[in-house]
């Protein structure tokens, strides 16, 4: 037997070669004929029109990477009995239960990290503190807005593209109220959340009946209804040229400006433009917190486990009992609920507000937050913001790379594709995202976390 | 055949479930389109028993189920469900009468379940029900899996959310109730163990336990079961037993439950309900519907010989045979007065009138308006109107009717005596004429469903069906095959 199977398999194996390198030479001249125009052929402008230069060496070397790169995964990953890559998954499965280890931890330091967080830039960072502030709301926003999103999308299973509409009803709300009847922040903040909330619950009929696909294209139109109406209601929102002047929060009354009467001056501190970031960033880690609280609550209320089983079978939960229509209309409303305040904070920060801000890209970041951190896993949010926001940015500090490529290369336009390129990775790695496992939400004898493998992901996905 | 059952109830004392029935099913029908699922059903479930219903596949079972759990809503029908004693018919029919779903008091209330949502017949008419499909929540815990079971009491503990944020005590005690309920059904199931294991890692046979115990959790007054069997191996299909009888007896609960599993319908009902395409065909104990030929025709799918040995049937048919034989001798003494005219003569063996009757549905179409020279006594009490049949098939000689697939030899003898010997005759059939032979066959529905007519219009042009060429090779035991056997077994010329 085993003497039989040598020739055999060296039969085989000059049978891969042959194969990969037939692939490899196939998919190089795939690049050829493709490069030839967009890498091969340069057009400049000349006098008396264009003049056409060759660019062979920029075309071939582009060919032989490819040859290369496909040969090389020809013969060690797709025509091989033992790829390499399967030791990278058997790598890496491991860190699925570690990660849940991990995550109570993890989660902790984090919180502190947090809590410390604008103090720790201020004393180590003087002269960037400012940015990283600014950069810690951001993400602490979207932290926020994906917590709000997870009750739809992670917990009820709806999956919602419009996510950013109440985001907008949010931020308008507050500019409204400000402009028109002079509400401060504090004072407009909760009647944003509860405008956003009935909006959740408008978008909320239309779409009890839909499932899958159909559920996802109406709440996606919904968003951008919502953005165009911003946009052509001249007459109330101003339009394109959006509301400026939006007031700044107050601590207790007090301002965060220069001279008399201001924060500074109360306190008997020196006036630094940084105070007021400082408190913008306490205010909207607040909020985040709150809606953390409140999720993880709701979880282990009636109203949290209805939502986790609508999404794992509709069916069922009619048959118990359970009025789906309004458990469903509930994790619209308190989903949006969050996200108005999310935009009335947003609002606030910016000063400024326009349709602008809330294309259709927020709900797809916003989206890719929970999905990357995993349907219904809040630290997973708190991860994938920071990867994806934090990363966005990082990105553009991305000067070394001009020592590598030399000085014609501009880093920030490469931006993007080095962003998708790690979103497939990670998607690749982890298909349901980072924090897979899901936690119940009560226990008789031993906490064991259940796996992705057994937990539905409801409507739309 | 509706009529002819219940005057076989109504004969004997009424039953127990139709005295303190928890649940009536009173004339449902069904229909998806053109589809008739249940037609014109009643039944009662009485109040502590565990009630079978069962029958061939697609006989309609799950349909009733999902009407009287509010999954479809019935074309047709009433369904009451009752939490007090007795038959309670005045509530019954003040509720049905003005616009409300239920009235509700403490002596006992009703509930119309046609009129309810899904949901509400679970919460407030306390039915429940389990899937012939698991529809466990998978990616939940068995134990979240009975919370959620809870929901209701749990909702309104929590103040509907708003108290449960603020963490009310009232919350955390009734949370401790709910899971203290929640283990006591994981122990009756053999659960324990696995309580925090997610529902779907749990073996088939334990998560047909998990789906009682979860539909247990919601306090039924009526738990229906759909096949709840379904998959077990004989040890936990009698560990089920003894679980819906321990139901039935510490919780008081009654039990509605499809099954095809005979072993634990017989062992456990108390009282058993077979359907046939959407129509009962049997209703009694399970020594009654065991015994019962039309139980068994439709189990094994048999039209048989044995079918005809059916003492009432039997009966039918001499009865028919006698009238005919009478009316024939009466025929010959006087004339009757309107119809005979036109009609050719019932004794006449000349070609014209075999052509006319026999031939070609083209021309047997005309003839179609003309009574029949068979005279049924109660052709009158079934539907629609008796097809035009004649006494001696005619030259050519009788067709093998078993050819039309669901006509067997005991079918095809019926025909005949109906004076229906040949394709030609079948195949011009309108509506009518097939309720009636429908009603009177006691397969309503049958005939549409298996297109006779279709049939009959292609075997009289001589074509073939693909289930006459099967029986024509032999291949069917239901049925004659055409050449060596008609003859000798079907008997007729």
């Amino acid at each position: 037997m085993a003497a039989r199977s040598v020739p055999l398999s060296s039969a085989r194996d000059d049978n891969r070669l042959a194969n990969s390198l037939r692939d490899a030479a196939i998919a190089a001249l795939m690049v050829f004929a493709l490069g030839f125009f967009f890498l091969g052929v340069r057009t400049d402008i000349a006098p008396g029109g264009l003049a056409l230069s060759f660019r062979w060496g920029l075309l071939f070397s582009a060919v032989a990477i490819v040859f290369a790169g496909r040969l090389l995964l020809n013969l060690f990953v797709f025509k091989t009995s033992a790829p390499i890559t399967a030791q990278f998954s058997g790598m890496f499965s491991g860190t699925g239960s570690s990660f849940a280890g991990l995550g109570k931890w993890l989660a902790r330091a984090l919180l502190a990290f947090a809590i410390v967080l604008p103090f720790f830039f201020t004393y180590f960072f003087p002269n960037k503190d400012r940015q990283y502030i600014d950069l810690a709301i951001l993400i602490m926003t979207y932290i926020m807005l994906g917590w709000g999103l997870n009750i739809v999308v992670g917990l009820a299973g709806l999956l919602d593209l419009g996510y950013v509409a109440f985001y907008a009803v949010g931020a308008y709300s507050f500019a409204l109220l400000a402009q028109n009847f002079g509400f401060g922040f504090w004072m407009a903040l909760p009647l944003a959340g509860l405008l956003a909330a009935f909006w959740g619950v408008i978008l909320g009929f239309p779409v009890l009946r839909l499932r899958g696909d159909y559920l996802a294209i109406v709440t996606l139109a919904f968003g951008e209804i919502i953005r165009i109406v911003l946009l052509n209601w001249y007459d109330f929102t101003n339009g394109p040229d959006g509301i400026s002047g939006i007031p700044r929060p107050t601590l207790f009354g007090l301002e965060f400006s220069r001279g008399e009467g201001g924060f500074a001056d109360f306190f008997g501190i020196p006036y630094d433009s940084i105070h007021r970031f400082i408190y913008l960033y306490y205010i909207i880690f607040v909020l985040a917190i709150i809606t953390n609280l409140v999720t993880i609550r709701l979880r282990r209320l009636p109203v949290g486990r209805a939502w986790e089983a609508l999404r794992e079978d509709e069916i069922a939960c009619r048959s118990l009992g359970i009025n789906t229509t309004n458990t469903k209309l509930t994790a619209f409303s308190i989903g949006a609920m969050f996200g108005g305040f999310a935009g009335s904070f947003f609002a606030t920060r910016q000063g400024f507000i326009s349709p602008e801000s809330f294309t259709f890209l927020e709900s797809a970041i916003i989206l890719a937050i929970v999905v990357l951190g995993g349907l219904g896993s809040q630290i997973g949010v708190v991860i994938a913001s920071v990867v994806m926001i934090g990363g966005i940015e990082m990105l553009r500090n991305l000067g070394f790379l001009q020592h590598v490529f030399g000085d014609g290369f501009d880093p920030t336009q490469y931006r993007m594709l080095i962003f998708g390129l790690a979103m497939v990775l990670i998607m690749v790695w982890r298909p349901r995202g980072l924090i897979t496992t899901r936690e119940p939400t009560a226990v008789l004898k031993e906490k064991k976390r259940i796996g992705a493998d057994m937990v539905a992901q409801g409507e739309g996905h | 055949m509706g009529s002819v059952l219940q005057n076989e109830v109504d004969g004997a004392a009424p039953a127990r479930w139709d005295e303190t029935p928890i649940l009536s099913v009173e004339h449902l029908t069904m229909r998806f389109g053109g589809l008739v699922a249940v037609n014109d059903l009643s039944f009662n479930v009485g109040r502590g028993d565990i009630t079978a219903l069962i029958g061939p596949n697609g006989a309609g079972k799950t349909t009733v189920f999902n009407c009287v759990t509010g999954f479809y809503k019935p074309t047709e029908g009433r369904t009451a469900m009752r939490h007090g004693a007795g038959l309670q018919a005045s509530a019954i029919e003040e509720v049905t009468r003005s616009d409300r779903r239920y009235k509700e008091s403490p002596q006992g209330s009703v509930y119309l379940l046609e009129r309810m949502p899904d949901f509400e017949i679970s919460q407030r008419a306390k039915v429940a029900r389990t899937f012939q499909n698991i529809r466990l929540f998978g990616g939940m815990t068995a134990l979240e899996n009975l919370l959620v079971a809870q929901h209701n009491p749990l909702m309104i503990a929590s103040l509907f959310t708003i108290g449960g944020i603020l963490g009310v005590p009232g919350y955390k005690k009734a949370e401790k109730q709910a899971i203290e309920k929640a283990r006591y059904w994981l122990e009756q199931v053999h659960l324990t163990e696995r309580a925090d294991d997610p529902a779907a890692d749990l073996p088939y046979g334990a998560q047909r336990r998990l789906e009682i115990a979860r539909a247990m959790c919601t306090d039924p007054l009526l738990l229906c079961l759909d096949e709840p069997a379904a998959g077990l191996n004989p040890r936990e299909s009698h560990e089920l037993n003894e679980l819906l009888k321990f139901i039935r007896e510490t919780h008081g609960t009654s039990i509605l439950l499809i099954e095809h599993d005979m072993g634990v319908v017989m062992e456990i009902s108390d009282h058993v309900i077979v359907l046939d395409y959407g129509v009962k065909i049997s209703d009694g104990d399970a020594l009654h519907v065991k015994s019962d030929p039309r139980v068994i025709a439709a189990y094994l799918g048999v039209d048989d010989e044995a079918e005809i040995d059916v003492p009432e049937i039997k009966h039918d048919l001499e009865e028919v045979v006698e009238e005919a034989q009478e009316l024939a001798a009466a025929d010959k003494s006087k004339p009757k007065p309107k119809p005979k005219k036109p009609r050719p003569a019932a004794k006449a063996s000349g070609a014209k009138p075999a052509a006319r009757n026999a031939g070609s549905p083209a021309r047997a179409k005309a003839v179609v308006p003309a009574p029949s020279e068979i005279k049924i006594k109660n052709a009158a009490d079934f539907p629609g109107r008796q097809p035009h049949g004649t006494k001696k098939p005619g030259p050519p000689g009788a067709d093998n009717l078993t050819r039309i697939k669901g006509i067997g030899p005991a079918n095809e003898k019926k025909l005949n005596a109906l004076g229906i010997w040949r394709f030609g005759q079948i195949a011009v059939w309108k509506a009518p004429e097939v309720d009636w032979v429908g009603a009177w066959l006691a397969f309503p529905g049958r005939i549409q469903r298996e297109e006779w007519v279709k049939q009959a219009k292609t075997l009289a042009k001589g074509g073939a069906t693909a289930f006459s060429k099967r029986v024509d090779k032999g291949d069917v035991p239901t049925s004659k095959a055409r050449k060596p056997r008609s003859g000798g077994k079907g008997g007729k010329p």
